[in-house]
């Protein structure tokens, strides 16, 4: 099968690309040489099926960074029939380099000026006819977002991988006599077919920066924006949560528990208390977890990400980490996963490692399914999203901490160089297409640990058998009582310590353990939740929750990334200790207080 | 008259043209793929607050630096 390489820069609009041309359909996957996985999808280009690989942006093929060593590696390992080189059409005077440096390796390519729709409106025109002539390659203007210049692109692919030789797998050598021309040559290009406006100004991009990145205005905004987006998260997702919980109550009272009652008792409670309420309990926040991503891709596709680094930078770089690491943490808001495979863009081990050790504890949103869970549940509904919001704030002074604490260890003179690209607005194809991307993922999880987090929380609490469920002689009542030394000073009982213990395979597992042990579901649960416990103790074991352990994904991801076993344990023992520290005080402290 | 001078030293709004880079190969490869080369002009658009990094305009890009970065890049006013 022939083999397609898409490279770019960043912010040159790839994975757009790559998103539109699988189709969705991308697999992760090893490759030779490389020890990341990459996305890649196969797809039917002149009646045969080609596979098409997303290689990670770089700057450049010589650069130190991690990523562009994989583009290296890559390239020194696996035959490519065709590159697809990716180029922003309003950066291309500096964009080009990377072409020219593929073309001195006679790469076979096409390529793709993107974001036409935007160089046109900035007043730039590109020759591509010259550009082809002069490059040796055929160039096509394109709209990834837009879906303009397909239908072009695939017949200008499609006959250049007729035509071309493959380029064999083989290393990519430094040359920088070759360096120096391809400067001389990047701007004569640029001069013969391009036609550049006497000034270049994004005027929108100007004008909302001259706010968002206001010396006075510019940090209070931010925060104000990002309050708002949580606020927005909990007043739609909330109801959302509701409906889907009354849903599956309704279908459990009605259809299940008639439908199994012919069942011995055992099996009986196993299938609806145990594996029915444990999922349905977890699969009634996903609309608030969708909702939350929704926002989440608006966000990062608006191009703001990159102005909360410039505005947070100084600080950040006070802590040894610098405007990148900021990026990364509101990112692992979603996900802790992405955000630490989104390091590999850093070149300084000790800053990348300071900042993996920081971001998982970005409030994730399987967390915040747990925070939204027990808030609903213990606080009136005009305070549940003010001690939401105190979480988020959790988070910042827990990463402040940190990084100041191990700061000495993992000591960066990383330069800082990041790109402010024009602000955008995604298209509602891009932010459907994520949304439904976060279900997909929601029912792989649910279907590895989810399921079995709750089967293994049922056994726990139902053995031995004719045993009262969860009461103090069953194994999790003699597991909690065994813990409970060591988390009653925080105030967390022993019900709650079972879920802490399989909160460590997956967040999402937390709420489901609830509801197995508690054997209730839906608003009952949180009824019974609230009658035994208080809010001091709910706060307590919400913020343990936030700092301890991530994650088994999280771990493993901090495994393979860093490849050390040394700062995997310091990463599973210090958020472990400290979560410990922060819960008993503030328990400790509010009851001192008379709360 | 033209003097060299650290990007550094550049105020909000002027444009200078870059004149030699101090930094190492790894984050000259970087520099350059974002535009920054010699002889191109760049202009400073504004200073992040608490001495954060400098905003900066280099032909359709912008991007930021930092001021210990901005030190090591001689520019001609």
């Amino acid at each position: 099968m022939k083999r397609i390489a898409l490279i770019g820069m960043p912010n040159a609009g790839k994975s757009t690309l790559f998103n539109r041309m699988s189709g969705g359909s991308a697999k992760v996957a090893n490759w030779p040489g490389v020890t990341v996985d990459l996305l890649s999808s196969k797809l039917l280009l002149d009646g045969g099926m080609v596979e098409i690989v997303d290689l990670p942006g770089i700057y450049d093929l010589h650069g130190f960074s991690d990523d562009e060593q994989v583009v290296r590696h890559f390239l020194a390992n696996n035959t490519v029939d065709l590159v697809l080189i990716v180029v922003n059409a309003s950066q291309i005077d500096r964009q080009l380099s990377l072409t020219l440096q593929l073309k001195s390796l006679n790469m076979p390519a096409v390529i793709l000026l993107n974001m036409a729709d935007e160089a046109k409106k900035l007043g730039i025109s590109i020759d591509t006819k010259k550009l082809s002539t002069e490059l040796g390659y055929s160039t096509l203007l394109l709209s990834a977002k837009y879906g303009q210049g397909y239908a072009e692109s695939y017949q200008a692919i499609e006959t250049t991988l007729r035509t071309s030789a493959a380029r064999p797998a083989r290393a990519i050598e430094e040359d920088f006599a070759v360096d120096k021309a391809m400067e001389t040559e990047l701007d004569n290009l640029v001069k013969h077919s391009v036609d550049f406006p006497a000034q270049i100004g994004n005027t929108i991009t100007e004008k909302i920066d001259s706010m968002a990145l206001h010396p006075v205005f510019g940090l209070p905004l931010f925060f104000g924006f990002m309050f708002m987006i949580f606020q927005a998260v909990y007043t739609i997702g909330g109801p959302l949560q509701e409906a889907m919980a009354w849903i599956f109550e309704t279908f459990r009272d009605i259809a299940l528990v008639p439908l199994l009652s012919g069942l011995p008792p055992l099996l009986n409670g196993f299938l609806i208390g145990g594996v029915f309420d444990g999922l349905a309990t977890v699969a009634s926040f996903v609309p608030i977890v969708i909702v939350f991503f929704l926002f989440m891709a608006f966000v990062e596709d608006s191009g703001y990400l990159s102005r909360a680094a410039f505005l947070m930078d100084a600080l950040m770089s006070r802590m040894g980490l610098d405007g990148r690491s900021f990026v990364m943490l509101l990112m692992g808001f979603g996900c802790n996963v992405p955000a630490l495979m989104g390091t590999r863009t850093m070149r300084s081990r000790g800053l990348r490692l300071l900042t993996m050790l920081v971001i998982p504890f970005s409030l994730c949103s399987a967390r915040l399914q747990v925070f939204v869970f027990m808030t609903t549940a213990l606080f009136a509904p005009q305070h549940a999203p003010i001690v939401l919001f105190s979480l988020y704030i959790m988070t910042f002074v827990v990463v402040i901490l940190t990084a100041l604490l191990f700061k000495g260890h993992f000591n960066s003179q990383e330069p800082f160089a990041l790109e402010l690209p024009p602000y955008r607005l995604p298209t509602y194809r891009q932010m459907l297409l994520r949304g439904w991307h976060e279900v997909g993922v929601f029912v792989k999880r649910a279907t590895k640990f989810i399921t079995i987090g709750v089967v293994m929380v049922w056994v726990l609490t139902n053995m031995p058998y004719g045993v009262e469920p969860a009461s103090a002689a069953s194994w999790s009542g003699i597991i909690g009582e065994f813990m409970s030394p060591v988390l009653s000073p925080a105030g967390i009982n022993p019900e709650l310590t079972i879920a802490l213990i399989f909160g460590f395979v997956a967040k999402e597992i937390v709420i489901g353990a609830l509801a197995v042990i508690y054997g209730l579901e839906g608003s009952a649960l949180m009824a019974g939740i609230a009658d035994q416990i208080d809010w001091v103790q709910a706060y307590s074991f919400m913020l343990f929750t936030l700092i301890y352990t991530p994650c088994l994904s999280t771990i493993a991801t901090l495994r393979t990334e860093a490849k050390s076993g040394w700062f995997t344990t310091v990463s599973l023992v210090w958020p472990l200790t400290l979560a410990w520290v922060v819960s008993a005080g503030f328990y400790q402290a509010a009851r001192f207080l008379g709360y | 008259m033209k003097i060299i001078q650290r990007l550094s030293e550049m105020k909000v709004g002027q444009i200078a043209t870059i004149q030699a880079f101090h930094v190492d190969t790894g984050f000259k490869y970087r520099l350059n793929g974002l535009g920054l080369r010699v002889g191109k002009k760049i202009e400073v658009v504004r200073h992040a607050p608490f001495t954060g990094p400098f905003q900066l305009r280099i032909g359709s890009t912008e991007l930021m630096l930092r001021k210990q970065d901005a030190d090591m890049i001689e520019v001609l006013m």
